[in-house]
């Protein structure tokens, strides 16, 4: 099965991006806390896109692809053409850093980096590809 | 997307949070949050009972008051979340950072020690 879903990079699409995941992944057994923290890794994801690549811009869009090419294999890419920053050079700051510097980002990646099994990037047909993989348990 | 109520009861000020929290929302939190704290409450109570959604931005408002209530001794306890929110704290281990609990009395009991 495929599904896509394209957006603007606006922070109010977020909850349609979540509703697209959850709906493409309805019929696929994923236990409901196992699909919340699916669903929180695409938002973490793309809103860390629509901040930082698109500067929120609406007339940007983001497109979101889901594959599932055997049951319980996901695979999820977002595709854009912005800037790339890859989340695996990233180094999550400490938790107790965060506190001290009252920074109310730089969660996000933990998540994310926590709940999919892997995170690489490509190009495409010029553009970035995103593409995150998880193996859940059906 | 997000509604928030607050009520007081008993010297606490309970925000109740209802709805989803993601990046567009976390604002009205950190608002609520603040104006308790302004206000002058000694207690803060999170009801996260109708809470259904939770991402990076809110916890980290939540992350972002940890430390200027611990130097205010202003106890904010979490309470009532469902398990798949409950997850997203346990993931990034902010169970031990925040005070959480199962439900208000619980959640009213730890603040009145915490504030003594």
């Amino acid at each position: 099965m495929s599904y896509q879903y394209n957006i603007g990079c606006s922070l109010n699409n977020l909850k349609g991006i979540r509703e697209f995941v959850r709906n493409s992944l309805k019929h696929e057994g994923v236990q409901e806390v196992e699909m919340s923290a699916i669903v929180l890794a695409l938002d973490e994801m793309c809103s860390n896109l629509m901040i930082h690549a698109h500067h929120c811009n609406p007339d940007h869009l983001l497109e979101l692809h889901i594959e599932i090419p055997a049951r319980g294999k996901l695979i999820f890419e977002i595709i854009d053409d912005g800037s790339v920053f890859d989340i695996n050079y990233f180094n999550e700051p400490e938790l107790d850093n965060l506190i001290h510097q009252k920074r109310k980002g730089g969660l996000g990646i933990r998540l994310v980096k926590a709940i999919m099994d892997n995170v690489e990037y490509l190009r495409r047909d010029n553009k970035n590809v995103c593409r995150l993989s998880k193996d859940v348990k059906i | 997307m997000v509604h928030i109520k607050r009520i007081q009861e008993e010297g606490a000020d309970i925000i109740a949070v209802i709805g989803e929290i993601d990046a567009s929302s976390s604002i009205e939190l950190d608002l609520a949050i603040a104006k308790s704290v302004g206000e002058g409450f000694r207690k803060i109570l999170i009801d996260c009972t109708g809470l259904e959604y939770i991402s990076s931005a809110g916890l980290g408002v939540f992350m972002s008051y940890i430390e200027e209530l611990r130097d205010k001794s202003i106890p904010m306890v979490l309470f009532g979340m469902k398990e798949k929110v409950a997850n997203t704290f346990s993931i990034l281990g902010l169970a031990d950072l925040l005070h959480i609990k199962e439900n208000k009395l619980e959640a009213k009991t730890l603040a009145n020690e915490l504030s003594v």
